[in-house]
């Protein structure tokens, strides 16, 4: 029935990599094997398995397993569950937007901003709105920054102002004002029911009704948020999982210089 | 007897110099009132609902007061006049005055002994309710009891208060012992607290005291099905931290998050503000026998843990004295503290126990609130179920009172269902496993563990030194804690506050420090 290690069924299965069709690897080219979980609202048994089977079919995998399986609660079952996925996807056609800067340790960027630039840039940063967390804030702005990445405070052509969480919009701006920010950076960490979207809107319609959008360079940032997300919204960039202050720094640096020396 | 070799006269010591801070606090605290302070007096005498335009009868009585500047005297001055003049109780006294047929500080003003006297059958009946709740809880655990320590601590956070019920009970069903329902982002910063119940919050339901009745009420049906009491804790925290410590009180809450310089650091709370609200709310959270968590934990998600860990220490001896003044016994200070360190760095986990064994040692008697990692949590919920195994560990191991279990899925959603039946097969297998290592293993001497804990102990004896010279306010400002700084005066909430008149009144703080054991 299964693929694997102890198998004894033939693979009759093309085992070349075709980047066109590209399928999950589990131990062989093109087996399509996955693994999943998820829970059903249904008590535990045979007939549970069957429609977690069925339910796996319905998703495209071929071969469904289910491993284990247990009833949370009564009326609620979990299950553990492989398969082989009968889908696959064009790789050669995948376009990603992305941040197009080139990633630069603190003293290069540094170094690049003094000799380009010619003065500190000014970015506020927040978490706005109701957000409560700091997490994603303090990893790109305090001096200590996150995972060895330092953050902007450490940076000496960076002046760094962190507003901390819970920063109404219309207050980020009048600050921003003051400061003379070159860049705005957002953070949002609570994302339930798409509140941060509703957020980043709102802020960028602010900006843009005080004439400031263009002035000003605007990045967001958070797990949720993707380049291209942020890009969809009306912002400059967007930084997701596994960016650093470095990133942002480096993004910040060469969007100012191609703004101001073009 | 220390595992740890640490010297219990120096522990005397920090005690001593976090009493004189904490005095320092309280010196300043007995001198002010709130508005949250007073809309808490409004409902321990049974006012509650809200008027046409759903503002809370509590706050239409206090903003009616604080609009012409009469603050200061306090609420029940006013509503002991009226109830004089009227002869009305005081929930119908706030009816009258949403309605805008009546003024209560138009009312003849009378001497103090017959606004006491006026107000003693309510203010009895508010403690009568309490104490009535208190001996429920009570009664529960002495018939059905309760699930060893540590106590397994989930979440539930789905925005809707009767979904959220779902969830608790099946987490009850797996063997949870305290169901904690978040609440909705951003109730912290207003200064009042909705009515009703939630069926869509973001990220959690307000804290209301409909939704403390709901769950309260489903959690006990929960209890008496697996046998075992479960608690149910919420968020008494924010402007209105005492306004829901009485919420709580009234309706069988057992954990309330209650701690002051979370929301001055985290929240941006006025520290002026917080840290009076916070003493009428320890008050009334140690007469109803409610535990309380503090928010020492927090420290770590934003400093260094391995740097800072004797600022944990240090707020956490500063908690206790706070506690204390207010008369909230050990045994319901769950002083929080947290498993934070890098997993990447080397030795972590001996630093983690050692300072858990630390924590555990210098506070024998509290229920510590142990909280899960939480920076260093990833998306890859598979290393992430690894460190919460390692965290349990430290948990069972140093006999931790409360521990906040850590979930695989933490910094991507909300927990599923099945994140925490995860979460708890995983505590409950280690803790089964590992029941007795505490009495087992002891520490080499001088070694690593020994000498991490001596450490923190001394930074932490430093800090609250030099903390006692300057001042708790003084030493916020320069951002002691966290690496967040806050000025005395800034922050929210500020304007709430008052100096209190000689006519001011507030029989519960007597009667509630003066019952409690």
């Amino acid at each position: 029935m299964s693929g694997g290690l102890y198998s004894t069924e033939k693979n009759d299965f093309d085992r070349t990599l075709d980047l066109k069709k590209v399928k999950p690897y589990g131990d062989t080219m093109n087996d399509g094997k996955t693994q999943l979980s998820f829970t059903l609202p249904v008590p535990a048994g045979e007939e549970a398995i069957e429609a977690a089977k069925q339910l796996m079919r319905e998703m495209g995998f071929e071969n469904p397993q289910v491993v284990y399986s247990k009833e949370l609660t009564s009326g609620y079952t979990f299950f553990n569950c492989y398969g082989s996925c009968t889908r696959a996807i064009d790789f050669t056609a995948i376009r990603v937007p992305k941040v197009t800067s080139t990633r630069w340790e603190m003293h290069e960027t540094d170094a690049f901003i003094r000799e380009r630039i010619g003065r500190p840039i000014v970015v506020v940063g927040a978490s706005t709105g109701t957000d409560a967390h700091t997490v994603g804030i303090d990893a790109i702005m305090n001096m200590k920054g996150f995972a060895g990445h330092y953050g902007l405070e450490r940076y000496e052509m960076f002046e760094a102002y962190n507003l901390g969480s819970q920063v109404p919009n219309e207050e980020f701006i009048a600050r921003a004002i003051e400061h003379r920010a070159d860049a705005l950076l957002v953070s949002q960490t609570v994302t339930q029911k798409d509140v941060h979207v509703k957020n980043l809107t709102e802020l960028v319609e602010m900006l843009e009704a005080e004439g400031l959008r263009e002035k000003i360079i605007l990045a967001c940032g958070g797990p949720r948020i993707s380049h291209e997300l942020a890009k969809e919204l009306g912002y400059d960039a967007g930084f997701g999982m596994s960016t650093y202050a470095d990133d942002v720094a480096s993004f910040v640096a060469q969007e100012l210089d191609r703004r101001i020396n073009k | 007897m220390s595992k740890l070799g640490l010297d219990f006269e120096k522990v005397a010591h920090a005690r001593r110099v976090a009493r004189k801070i904490a005095d320092d606090v309280q010196g300043f605290v007995n001198r002010y009132s709130t508005v949250a302070v007073e809309r808490t007096l409004c409902r321990l005498l049974g006012i509650d609902g809200i008027d046409e335009h759903g503002v809370p009868l509590p706050n239409v009585l206090v903003d009616e007061i604080q609009k012409q500047g009469l603050l200061r005297e306090g609420i029940l001055f006013f509503l002991g006049n009226a109830m004089i003049e009227t002869a009305l109780p005081p929930s119908e006294i706030a009816g009258r005055v949403a309605r805008g047929e009546l003024s209560i500080t138009r009312s003849p003003v009378q001497p103090a002994d017959r606004i006491a006297a006026v107000l003693h059958p309510y203010v009895e009946a508010g403690l009568e309710r309490v104490l009535a709740r208190r001996e429920k809880r009570e009664r529960y655990l002495a018939t059905i009891g309760e699930g060893a320590k540590p106590y397994l601590y989930v979440i539930v956070a789905t925005g809707n208060i009767h979904e959220d019920v779902i969830q608790a009970q099946a987490a009850a069903r797996q063997g949870a012992d305290i169901i904690a329902v978040i609440r909705t982002t951003g109730q912290s910063l207003l200064d009042y607290v909705p009515y009703g119940a939630t069926t869509e919050g973001f990220g959690g339901t307000f804290a209301t005291q409909e939704n403390f009745r709901i769950m309260r009420e489903a959690l006990d049906r929960v209890s008496e099905e697996v046998g075992r009491y479960i608690r149910l804790c919420n968020y008494c925290s924010g402007l209105c931290m005492p306004e829901i410590a009485a919420m709580g009180a009234l309706e069988g809450l057992d954990v309330m998050l209650n701690d002051a310089l979370y929301g001055i650091l985290f929240r941006d709370i006025n520290m002026q503000r917080t840290l009076i609200d916070q003493f009428m709310s320890r008050v009334i959270n140690g007469f109803a026998g409610v535990i309380i968590n503090t928010g020492e934990d927090n420290y770590l998600t934003t400093a260094d843990a391995v740097e800072q860990a004797h600022t944990v220490l240090a707020s956490d001896l500063i908690n206790e004295q706070l506690a204390l003044l207010a008369g909230l016994p050990e045994e319901q200070m769950g002083l929080g503290h947290a498993f934070e360190i890098d997993p990447g760095r080397e030795n972590g986990f001996l630093f983690e126990l050692a300072q858990a064994q630390m924590t555990r040692e210098i506070f024998p008697r509290a229920p510590l609130k142990y909280m899960p990692p939480t920076k260093f949590m990833t998306g890859n919920i598979f290393r992430g179920h690894i460190q919460d195994a390692l965290f349990n560990l430290v948990g069972i191991w140093t006999a931790q009172g409360i521990q906040l279990l850590g979930m695989p899925t933490e910094a991507i959603h909300t927990p599923f269902m099945s994140d925490r039946y995860l979460s708890i097969e995983n505590a409950r297998y280690i803790f089964t496993n590992l029941k007795n290592i505490g009495d087992e293993v002891e520490y080499k001497q001088g070694g690593i563990i020994q000498r991490r804990a001596r450490e923190v102990l001394d930074d932490a004896t430093a800090l609250l030194e030099s903390i006692e010279r300057e001042g708790l306010f003084t030493a916020l400002e320069k951002g002691i804690f966290a690496d967040i700084k806050r000025p005395k005066n800034g922050g929210k909430g500020l304007d709430g506050v008052t100096e209190k008149s000689p006519r001011y009144y507030n029989p519960f703080i007597q009667r509630m420090l003066k019952v409690t054991i």
